[in-house]
């Protein structure tokens, strides 16, 4: 038919058969088609970042990527980080997720995937990133709740634990830190 | 959540290919990374029955040095391969540096050159819902007749907001183009018409190849400046390309200023060169010729009130930004940004 395609995506490392519409976006198809409610709708226009995937290792906006043109290509949504680390010999989620999680680097948790991936992307690239790095990588994610400074934190946080690093103080340990040494 | 509207979708692996997809349907148009025309399809702007993705054409991706050392970037290079590109950052420093100010990483992976080079023009009157747009009353641009930013006006005046452009023409760049009538290229100075409904010179039908940079000489220098609110987000409020080129003895041997987001097209500063030519970047002779070639820009550029940002306040910053993004490229620096 028409306007309908039939064709195959690469997602997490697995060949998918698709059947959808040629006018599907990749959020719909990872969403509608697959299941992979992961990367979240926002905007749907380019401008928060909370669809964030990856496509041969590099962050993309799945809401204004034609899903039959990413045909060929490796996808990653958030669902995959998990089993890439456990197949890498990794236990548990990925490292950036459990830093997310410790250190408290959501509120809502809605830009969480597309952060979380555009932070992994970071990390293959350079391993050892600095603050004005993480900025630049997460400049296309918004978050409307964190205020970013602990995901910055966060991303510090897997930092230090994957290079055996003294952990950074974060912004309220330094601040009582501080109060308590004017004490 | 923003469907799009129904089409076919090609995906042709050669240009040979892409040009007898669009040549068959008369109104299929070319995809490129999709960062301008999806939302617009989206917002209903456009809506063809056929669209030819260009992404797996493999010969319109990548940058190269010809033999005359000038630079030929292929259409579906992306602006994040401009931007990190040693080539175009040591002989044409304002272009990568305009592509690494667009938008924010995922788009500069996305959006490629030859997609920047042919942005819609845009306006806040028009990049809108069908239902916003319905509900304000359309303007000319797009189902209705009347301007909404020029009471009474005859023409749109959807402003030129590709950051490539200025810098493009302060190198005095090529486009080619591949139809079913061969190929054919031109000055992208003459690229422009003064119409914001469409102000390009390109037929449905032709697929941009590629961008050629002429070699610039030994002391040439380039900077781009470009104001926005938002860093990741908001296309440009002001931009401005640069280039002065130096003699041997460090003095300016050529001046050019480029402004865009003014109005349909990019503005050339008119008679700038007289006030640089000549003048040694660092003396005080040279900081008196940017100021006047500041105040020189002020006059010639009148921002309308198209898209978001005051009128006023993107008029105030003309010459702030020309200041500035002069003393960059004389100091060899660049971007100029605020965020
Ligand atoms: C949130 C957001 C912020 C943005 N900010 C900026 C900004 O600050 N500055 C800026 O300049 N842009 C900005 N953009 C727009 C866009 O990302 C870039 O301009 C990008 O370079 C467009 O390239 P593309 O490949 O995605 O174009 P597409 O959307 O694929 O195409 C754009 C137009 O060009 C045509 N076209 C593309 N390639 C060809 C070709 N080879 N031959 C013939 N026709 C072709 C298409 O038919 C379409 O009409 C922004 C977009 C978003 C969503
Ligand atoms: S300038 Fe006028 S006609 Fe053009 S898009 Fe804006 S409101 Fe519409
Ligand atoms: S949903 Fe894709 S950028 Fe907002
Ligand atoms: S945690 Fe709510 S948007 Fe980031």
């Amino acid at each position: 038919m028409r306007g309908m395609g039939e064709y195959q995506l690469e997602v997490n490392g697995d060949t998918q058969p698709v059947s959808a519409p040629d006018h599907w976006t990749l959020l719909e198809v990872l969403r509608y088609r697959l299941g992979l409610t992961g990367s979240k709708q926002g905007c749907d226009k380019g401008d928060c970042g909370a669809c964030t995937v990856l496509v041969d290792g590099k962050p993309v906006l799945a809401c204004l990527t034609l899903a039959r043109a990413s045909e060929g290509r490796a996808i990653t949504t958030i669902e995959g980080l998990m089993p890439a680390h456990l197949r890498a010999g990794g236990t548990g989620a990925d490292p950036l997720q459990q830093a997310f999680d410790r250190c408290g680097a959501l509120q809502c948790g809605f830009c969480q995937p597309g952060m979380i991936l555009s932070a992994r992307a970071l990390l293959d690239r350079c391993p050892q990133p600095s603050r004005e790095d993480m900025r630049d990588a997460l400049s296309g994610n918004l978050c409307r709740c964190t205020g970013y400074t602990q995901i910055f934190e966060a991303i510090e946080s897997a930092v230090a634990e994957k290079l055996q690093l003294q952990p950074k103080l974060r912004s309220w340990e330094a601040q009582r830190a501080a109060k308590e040494s004017t004490r | 959540m923003l469907r799009l509207p129904k089409f076919e979708l090609c995906t042709p692996t050669t240009v040979a290919e892409a040009v007898a997809l669009l040549a068959e349907s008369p109104d299929a148009m070319i995809v490129a990374g999709g960062t301008d025309l999806v939302p617009n399809m989206k917002h209903e702007l456009f809506t063809p029955s056929r669209v030819v993705s260009l992404a797996q054409v493999r010969e319109l991706r990548g940058i190269c040095r010809n033999a005359d050392g000038s630079l030929a970037i292929g259409a579906m290079t992306s602006l994040a391969e401009v931007a990190a590109s040693e080539l175009v950052r040591a002989q044409a420093p304002a272009l990568a540096q305009a592509c690494s100010l667009v938008a924010g990483p995922q788009l500069r992976t996305m959006g490629t050159l030859g997609g920047n080079v042919l942005l819609d023009t845009r306006c806040q009157w028009y990049n809108q819902t069908y239902f916003w747009r319905e509900a304000l009353g359309f303007c000319m641009k797009k189902d209705g007749e009347v301007c909404h930013v020029v009471k009474g006006g005859k023409n749109c005046v959807a402003a030129a907001s590709n950051d490539s452009a200025p810098p493009l023409m302060t190198l005095g760049a090529t486009l080619e183009f591949a139809s079913p009538r061969g190929r054919r290229a031109i000055a992208i100075d003459d690229f422009w018409v003064a119409d914001g409904i469409f102000n390009k010179k390109v037929e449905r039908d032709e697929v941009l190849v590629s961008i050629q940079v002429p070699k610039a000489p030994a002391g040439h220098r380039g900077a781009y400046g470009k104001l926005r609110d938002r860093g990741s987000i908001d296309f440009p409020l002001l931009g401005v390309a640069v280039r002065l080129d130096l003699d041997a003895q460090g003095a300016v041997e050529h001046a050019d200023v480029v402004v865009t987001a003014l109005a349909a097209q990019p503005k050339r500063i008119t008679k700038l060169d007289a006030i640089l030519r000549g003048q040694r970047p660092g003396t005080p002779e040279f900081e008196a010729a940017v100021a006047e070639a500041a105040a020189l820009a002020h006059k010639q550029c009148k921002p309308l009130p198209n898209i978001p940002g005051d009128a006023d306040y993107r008029r105030d910053m003309v010459p702030v930004y020309v200041k500035r993004t002069l003393l960059a490229a004389s100091r060899g620096e660049g971007p100029v940004h605020h965020v």
